[in-house]
């Protein structure tokens, strides 16, 4: 390697310089209900398609969206704060991207199935995922604490993009079985697959895209665009926002204002319904904001500035529902109270499951490495439980 | 780092990072690419400051695609960089799977011998630090598997410093495994008075070393295991028990089966430790290359210790999955009972 075979000087790879923009304006295209104040917003051509799946919400509904997004807070704070205390190994705090997931998660009917990635607690707890059953993995007794039928939500996937093809496959089965376009609303099933704005940068991600398209599955695409993935910025994975990827794959792409939980929820129904009925998939892109680090483990300020962080707070997904709600009339500082109650109470309820759950014995280690056990297994656990026991004396 | 002479002490992580500092000085060809690798310095902190100090060409913080990642370094290398790339952890290589034996791997074989693609794939490694899923794998079998690609792995500070830069030097693809537990570990760095150039380095890329020398039992073992082995060998010398000797493979593949055979041949026992599971593995290729050139000279059959044979466990089990000192004790016993 000679010194004379660099670049001259001033020869840079193109696409390096991350555009001057304010990254808390979500553009034209992007649905929007509420605006960050929790002004109720003008229906428009272009939201009205969205409009629709709002009418039939009545107070109870609306105060139940603000209830889960108060809950599903509080949840994610019990879990940031247990792996403060030493209980969990890791947490991945969703602080900042409740609205984008509760409109998602509440939108979603029993049928239809999720496939999270490791952040989605507010579509967990929606699908009816008891909170204390995601904290295993983060503990280390297990590795997904939950039986993914129970509540059709998939165990955390936490390599990217993974699930992005399973959900799209699941859909294919379910579009085989019959459960699409028929019209019964308690039969027709749709798929949702969660990713991140950095998962969609991966193969498996837009081999999802492709297989969607040429299948037509039932599948809707919710890339939770939270603008960081660890400390790479939108400008290292895409010079076009997501939503408009879809269109080059043959489908439709909706930007949603993810801070806007009668948006997200709106933008939801009208793409599982889409997909539900047989008209195939959609790419939902939720305009996001990751508020805490990346996990517990990460540091942020090593990378982005605090300015920015403020610019998102002042777009609170709470703050701005409760807003709305006040302002209508239908909670007030009593059901407020009655409800962040409510929520401590849940928080120790986790606290104490977490605190209680019991180690895993060691020779559970063994089980389920084929679906019935095989002797080779068998004959190392029997090795293993005789090397203990004679350690033990 | 690259100019000092007196010895200083070290984590593994700094020597890492000085042994990528002093390669990208020597050859500008040099080109770090992974996720979080710039900016961030990478969630280990390896390539801490090399952005800042040489860069975004030389330090590419690259979108979240490992298979990306590694058919662009091919291409890279046939335009004559010599890409250094960083897998975030063990668990996420497989995306680059593909990429790295149909191509990484086969390039100079299939263009006989007229294409060469000389690149590093850093990869932490192993267990033992309490982490979820795919964060904990030692999966250096998969590509010790696979001709064309050497598979090295360091045990300590000097090692970290020298290797890296020999890997980086060297025309072959390297898979560089680092041993993430032990990347807060100190070790002693003394490049003397040349300066630290390559030529100084204390060993070839391919050497097995022997660190502890002993004469009943060897055990052949790399990278976070040898703190393992040399505990258990200084654990047995404490109790007038068994001399233990220890040989750091560093090379996975190929083999230095020399100084194996050599070892094997004194002590007439062998034990092949690893955090990985032992079926079909590196363990397995050691366990069958001993019996098979050493055989008069073995008292008792090769033993294999490592990981179990069942996915890597949630974290609470780590403790009894991963072998330790006494696992490689009673393993000693069981050859000399024999
Ligand atoms: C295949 C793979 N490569 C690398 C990682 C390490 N990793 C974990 S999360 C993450 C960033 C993900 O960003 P994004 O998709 O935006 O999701 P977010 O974390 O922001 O929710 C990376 C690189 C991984 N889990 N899987
Ligand atoms: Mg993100």
């Amino acid at each position: 390697m000679s010194d004379d075979e660099v670049a001259p000087e001033g020869a840079t790879p193109t696409g390096h310089e991350p555009p001057e923009r304010d990254i808390t304006d979500g553009g034209p295209d992007m649905v929007q209900f509420l605006a960050a104040d929790g002004t109720r917003l003008e229906v428009t051509p272009q939201t009205e398609p969205y409009a629709a799946y709002l009418e039939d919400l009545d107070e109870d509904d609306l105060r139940g969206l603000l209830r889960d997004l108060i809950l599903v807070r509080r949840v994610d704070a019990e879990g940031f704060a247990l792996q403060r205390q030493g209980e969990l190994g890791l947490w991945p705090s969703l602080l900042g991207q409740e609205a984008a997931q509760v409109g998602a998660g509440r939108a979603m009917r029993p049928q239809d199935y999720a496939f999270p990635g490791y952040r989605e607690h507010g579509v967990a707890w929606c699908k009816g995922v008891p909170p204390e059953n995601l904290l295993g993995m983060f503990r280390g007794v297990n590795h997904g604490g939950w039986d993914s039928n129970d509540n059709n939500f998939h165990l955390y996937t936490i390599v990217i993009g993974n699930q992005m093809l399973h959900a799209v496959g699941y859909a294919m089965g379910v579009d085989r079985d019959g459960a699409v376009g028929s019209g019964d609303p308690e039969r027709d099933t749709a798929v949702m697959a969660f990713t991140g704005d950095g998962g969609t940068a991966q193969g498996d991600f837009n081999e999802s895209l492709v297989f969607a398209a040429v299948t037509g599955a039932p599948v809707v695409f919710y890339v939770q665009n939270n603008h960081w993935a660890i400390s790479e910025p939108n400008d290292r994975q895409f010079t076009i926002p997501p939503y408009r990827r879809a269109d080059g794959f043959g489908f439709p792409g909706i930007r949603v204002d993810g801070n806007d939980v009668l948006a997200s929820y709106a933008v939801s129904r009208y793409a599982l319904d889409r997909a539900r009925s047989g008209q195939g998939p959609t790419l939902i892109e939720a305009f996001t904001y990751r508020m805490g680090a990346h996990t517990t483990s990460d540091d942020p300020t090593k990378y982005r500035i605090s300015a920015e962080v403020d610019a998102w707070r002042a777009k609170d997904p709470i703050d701005r529902m409760t807003a709305y709600l006040r302002a209508a009339g239908a909670v007030d500082d009593a059901w407020i109270e009655r409800t962040q109650e409510e929520a401590d109470e849940l928080a120790a309820r986790i606290r104490k499951a977490c605190q209680t759950m019991p180690d895993p014995p060691h020779e559970e280690m063994f089980a389920h490495v084929y679906a019935e056990p095989h002797r080779l297994v068998q004959r190392e656990a029997q090795a293993f439980a005789d090397y203990q026991a004679d350690f033990e004396d | 780092m690259s100019t000092q002479s007196t010895a200083t002490r070290m984590t593994i992580a700094k020597a890492l990072n000085a042994g990528m500092r002093a390669a990208m000085e020597r050859d500008p060809k040099v080109v770090l690419m992974g996720e979080d690798v710039g900016k961030l310095g990478g969630v280990f902190r390896i390539t801490e400051g090399l952005q800042k100090d040489f860069g975004e060409d030389r330090v590419v913080d690259t979108p979240l695609a490992e298979s990306g990642i590694m058919g662009a370094a091919v291409g890279m290398a046939l335009r004559g960089y010599r890409p250094v790339v960083e897998i975030q952890f063990d668990g996420f290589v497989y995306p680059a799977f593909d990429q790295i034996v149909s191509q990484v791997a086969k390039m100079h074989n299939r263009s006989q011998g007229a294409l060469k693609v000389p690149m590093v794939i850093r990869i932490p490694y192993g267990g033992g630090i309490g982490a979820v899923e795919h964060h904990s794998e030692s999966n250096e079998s998969y590509f010790a598997h696979t001709a064309g690609l050497r598979v090295v792995t360091c045990s300590g500070t000097e090692d970290a410093y020298w290797m890296m830069q020999q890997a980086i030097a060297s025309d072959d693809p390297v898979v560089f495994y680092e041993p993430k537990r032990r990347y807060h570990e100190r070790g002693v760095l003394d490049l003397g008075d040349g300066g630290g150039s390559l030529e100084d380095a204390p060993h070839a890329l391919e050497d097995a070393v022997v660190r502890v020398e002993g004469s009943d039992v060897t055990v052949l073992t790399y990278g976070p295991m040898v703190k393992v082995a040399h505990a258990a060998a200084q654990a047995a010398e404490l109790e007038d028990g068994p001399s233990i000797e220890v040989v750091d493979l560093r090379s996975l593949s190929p083999l230095d089966v020399d100084v194996i055979e050599e070892s094997v041949r004194k002590t007439g026992r062998c034990i092949a430790l690893s955090e990985a599971q032992t079926f079909a593995s590196i363990t397995s290729e050691l366990a069958a290359h001993v019996q098979e050139h050493c055989f008069y000279h073995l008292e008792a059959p090769v033993l294999r210790v490592g990981g179990y044979n069942i996915p890597y466990p949630p974290s609470r089990h780590e403790e009894v999955f991963l072998p330790d000192l006494d696992r490689v004790l009673h393993a000693v016993e069981t050859l000399l009972a024999y």
